[in-house]
């Protein structure tokens, strides 16, 4: 019977166990839990905005501008030409989230690989480390602002911008993970074992280095969606008539008083993201750190 | 409400919870005023909780359930309070005026970001709570005493100076001031001397002791080794999972244990058996009759040099012409205090760290020189135990993983080989393979060192360097992972190199020690010859300070 737990196929059930822990982890932490909804809920928005907004978002009704909130028709009303403000808001949620998701892909794809080699190897570290310095000694949006006047504005430009305003900071996450773990007694231990550097790095540093690389991806995710919003407010990122959320703000502002509902909506949205991925970052942290369920269990 | 006016504190049936579940159950004890009494017991054993009650300093959702805490009346001061329902008004006038802690670990217990003097002082100015505001200087003055007399030399000069100036023994000595600035009637000393070195703890424990008689304070001792409790106090009480196993003074516990558990306590105490046995449990020395063979291991004038950081052409020797030889199939420790150079010398073996000079040589071959091939073959047939099976095993990798990966990395058989030697290793070190896919934090720490050890086996080697094996564990699980180890020996004819501060433990496996202080080689030979006729003057002060000896008439 013993036996059966080393039967072919076995090995990979150990990933799953794995998996199942930090599920229950998650589902134990009622902050996880509404952050983890909050996400489906902005995802599924996202994605079935062409089937849940009552209108094209770009349709103008020139006859019933500045419409308020719950008008026959209107469920939030209409901005300055009439635009149904759902419509838009549901398509501004979905390229949003399309820039949120590009950069933090390029942030972690370049700086994943950039930070274990800083981390591992001290003539890369003196290298990349300087040009982290340099490009954090600038403030992220002027870089992004930079890169989005120089390459033009546009959807895939932002999110370019945004991604590698935010490739320091995931270098210098992934190169402190590293050197953290490289001194542990397991890689000592794998060296031991005559392990190459690559073998360390990608089977011993990366995985335990995952939780911190998660966390902070869920970091850049909101700080992306924000400057999305503030690249297209200041005109260098989605073009109008193009629905996004720092559009609409961006047009709102001109008739604050006259339509607030054009802004507020808008600004809600922004924050419930940028809360969905904050809170679902927290308890992904917690769940993913390996020490923390065997304190609990122990005391 | 207090039973005997003679005592200081009676507990009568406390039972704490933490959260519903019961930790301590029912348990009562009482000493007497001016009397040193020691609770012994492995972690999980409910000591710290029990200290935790009488100091009403449970952590988290931890609670006393049931029982009482009796403080006797002060001499000068006080009167008789249940610390169980004492409110927190009344609590803050008994803590650290009439029962003071000693904390464990010196390093973490200090705000490092204060000087030591104002700390002490701080310390004072709180145990005069209610009277006068103390003038500054008379503070000082004070604060000064009680450093000097905690046995720090130049104390005027040395209050002002941090934490991380000051060594282990030395912040032991601070707390041991501030504990008693309240000049309190109950000192709780919490393992107070368990991170330190061997002859550190002696003098911190002396000195301690003096301090107390001389005042008359009572003295709560916790402590998990039964050597240090049997040397130090009047009465031990032996605990259990949140239970008392037995109370008798420590001639009646070490010599005539009445209850089971004690006695497998007892046997397994390294300190008081290596006093007690003068056998070595393992390991031989080779026949004087047969051909000699070559030894596995040769280290000849080795030598380690660390830049010091800053300061440019400096170097300070960690290791300093250090030769010895180990013979095949032998255990062989490597004895010595923090900063004697004993890690790095295993480090160098391991080939994790370049020699200075000097080489160290597996069967003629050095890790440091060779490559490729040769140096693949030449890792075969050596492998680490580490100290600390927290850190060793990669906490997201699974036991089969773990115990597989050196055979993934040196490419050994086809994946069902593989899995049936995960199996054999898991046989050979005693662990159910049921455990093959578990995590190493769903494992005990002594079942995790049974995972090192069978990652170590996988490749066969020939030399196991176990650096601090087992000084992590609980004496009961470091008895059986040392029986684990001699075992393994006999049926594999491995070679070991046991790193250790811990003079029992060399007692017990080694046939051969190798004693080293501050990067030299004091002294080295049979462990008979060393033990039983030191002739270095460091290797008898190490032996003198083993707690436990005085019983070993």
């Amino acid at each position: 019977m013993a036996v059966e737990t080393l039967t072919p196929g076995a090995g990979g059930s150990g990933l799953g166990s794995g998996r199942g822990r930090i599920l229950s982890s998650l589902r134990s932490n009622p902050l996880g839990i509404t952050g983890g909804i909050l996400l489906v809920v902005v995802v599924l928005a996202a994605l079935l905005a062409p089937v849940l907004a009552p209108y094209p978002p770009t349709e103008v009704h020139f006859d019933t501008p500045f419409q308020r909130p719950l008008t026959e028709g209107f469920p939030l009303g209409t901005d300055d030409l009439g635009r149904d403000i759902l419509s838009r808001l549901l398509f501004g949620i979905q390229t949003s989230l399309q820039v949120g998701v590009l950069s933090v892909l390029l942030a972690v794809v370049i700086g994943t690989p950039l930070g274990l080699l800083a981390g591992y190897s001290r003539g890369f570290d003196a290298v990349i480390s300087r040009l982290t310095d340099v490009t954090l000694a600038f403030p992220f949006l002027i870089i992004a602002v930079g890169l989005a006047a120089i390459s033009g504005p546009s959807l895939g430009n932002a999110a370019i911008a945004l991604g590698i305003a935010q490739i320091p900071t995931m270098i210098r996450v992934v190169r402190g993970e590293t050197l953290r773990i490289k001194e542990s007694d397991f890689v000592l231990g794998a060296r031991t074992m005559d392990a190459s550097p690559t073998w360390i790095m990608l089977r011993h540093v990366l995985p335990n280095a995952t939780s911190a690389i998660i966390v902070q991806a869920t970091v850049i995710m909101p700080v992306a969606v924000i400057g999305e919003a503030l690249l297209s407010f200041l005109g260098l990122g989605i073009q109008p008539p193009t629905p996004s959320l720092g559009i609409m703000l961006s047009d709102a502002q001109q008739y604050l008083f006259r339509a607030p509902s054009a802004a507020i909506f808008p600004g809600i949205a922004i924050a419930l993201i940028c809360l969905a991925f904050n809170l679902f970052g927290d308890a992904l942290r917690d769940a993913f750190d390996p020490t923390n369920t065997s304190r609990k269990g122990q005391r | 409400m207090l039973q005997d006016a003679e005592n200081i504190l009676e507990v009568t049936d406390l039972e704490v919870t933490f959260g519903g579940t019961p930790v301590l159950h029912r348990i009562g004890f009482s000493m007497r005023r001016g009397e040193r009494v020691a609770i012994v017991g492995q972690s999980g054993s409910g000591k710290s909780t029990a200290i935790g009650a009488i100091l009403r300093l449970l952590p988290g959702s931890g609670r006393i359930s049931h029982g009482s805490i009796v403080l006797g009346a002060g001499r000068t001061r006080g009167d008789v309070e249940d610390l169980a329902t004492a409110s927190e008004p009344v609590l803050r006038t008994i803590r650290g005026q009439r029962v003071a802690l000693v904390p464990q670990d010196p390093m973490s217990n200090l705000n490092p970001a204060m000087k030591i003097g104002p700390q002490v002082a701080d310390a004072i100015v709180a145990s005069l709570r209610g009277e006068a505001k103390p003038d500054r200087a008379e503070v000082r003055k004070r604060a000064v005493a009680l450093l000097s007399e905690a046995g720090i030399p130049d104390a005027d000069r040395r209050y002002g100076q941090y934490p991380h100036e000051f060594s282990g023994g030395m912040r032991q000595r601070v707390l041991i001031a501030i504990a008693l600035a309240g000049e309190p009637e109950l000192l709780i000393a919490d393992e107070p001397t368990s991170a330190l070195d061997v002859t550190v703890q002696r003098q911190i424990l002396n000195h301690l002791q003096s301090l107390v008689d001389a005042r008359g304070t009572s003295l709560l001792f916790i402590t998990h080794d039964l050597g240090l409790a049997a040397d130090r106090t009047d009465r031990i009480i032996v605990m259990s999972e949140g239970r008392i196993v037995e109370v008798g003074t420590p001639r009646q516990i070490l010599l005539d244990p009445q209850e089971e558990y004690t006695q497998r306590l007892v046997a397994a105490a390294p300190s008081v058996a290596a006093v007690l046995d003068s056998e070595p449990l393992a390991g031989t020395l080779p026949d004087a009759g047969k051909v000699p063979a070559p030894p596995i291991l040769v280290v000849e004038n080795l030598v380690k040099e660390f830049a010091l950081r800053g300061q440019r052409g400096s170097t300070v020797r960690a290791v300093n012409d250090v030769s010895f030889a180990v013979e095949r199939g032998t255990t062989t420790a490597v004895v010595g205090e923090s900063g004697s150079g004993k890690t790095t010398v295993a480090r160098i073996i391991l080939g994790l760290e370049t020699a200075s000079s000097g080489q160290a040589l597996i069967d003629g071959e050095s890790l440091t020189t060779t490559r490729g091939a040769q140096r693949r073959a030449l890792r075969r047939k050596v492998q680490p135990v580490f100290q600390d099976p927290y850190g060793s095993l990669d906490p997201t990798y699974s036991i089969e993983r773990l115990i597989d990966e050196p055979l993934r990395i040196f490419g050994v058989g086809d994946r069902r080989g593989r899995q049936a030697r995960v199996g054999e290793l898991l046989d050979q070190v005693a662990l159910p393979r049921s455990v093959a896919q578990r995590r190493p934090n769903e494992l005990s720490g002594g079942q995790r060192q049974r995972v090192a050890i069978a990652r170590a086996l996988a490749l066969e080697p020939e030399l196991l360097i176990c650096d601090e094996a087992v000084s992590a564990l609980d004496v009961l699980v470091q008895d059986q992972i040392l029986g684990l180890l001699a075992d393994l020996q006999d049926r594999l004819g491995l070679t070991y190199l046991f790193i250790t501060h811990d003079l029992s433990v060399v007692r017990q496996i080694a046939s051969t020690v190798v004693v080293m202080k501050s990067g030299d080689v004091v002294e080295s030979g049979s462990v008979d010859d060393v033990f039983n006729r030191p002739r270095a003057e460091y290797t008898k002060e190490l032996l003198g300070a083993i707690p436990g000896a005085a019983f070993a008439a």
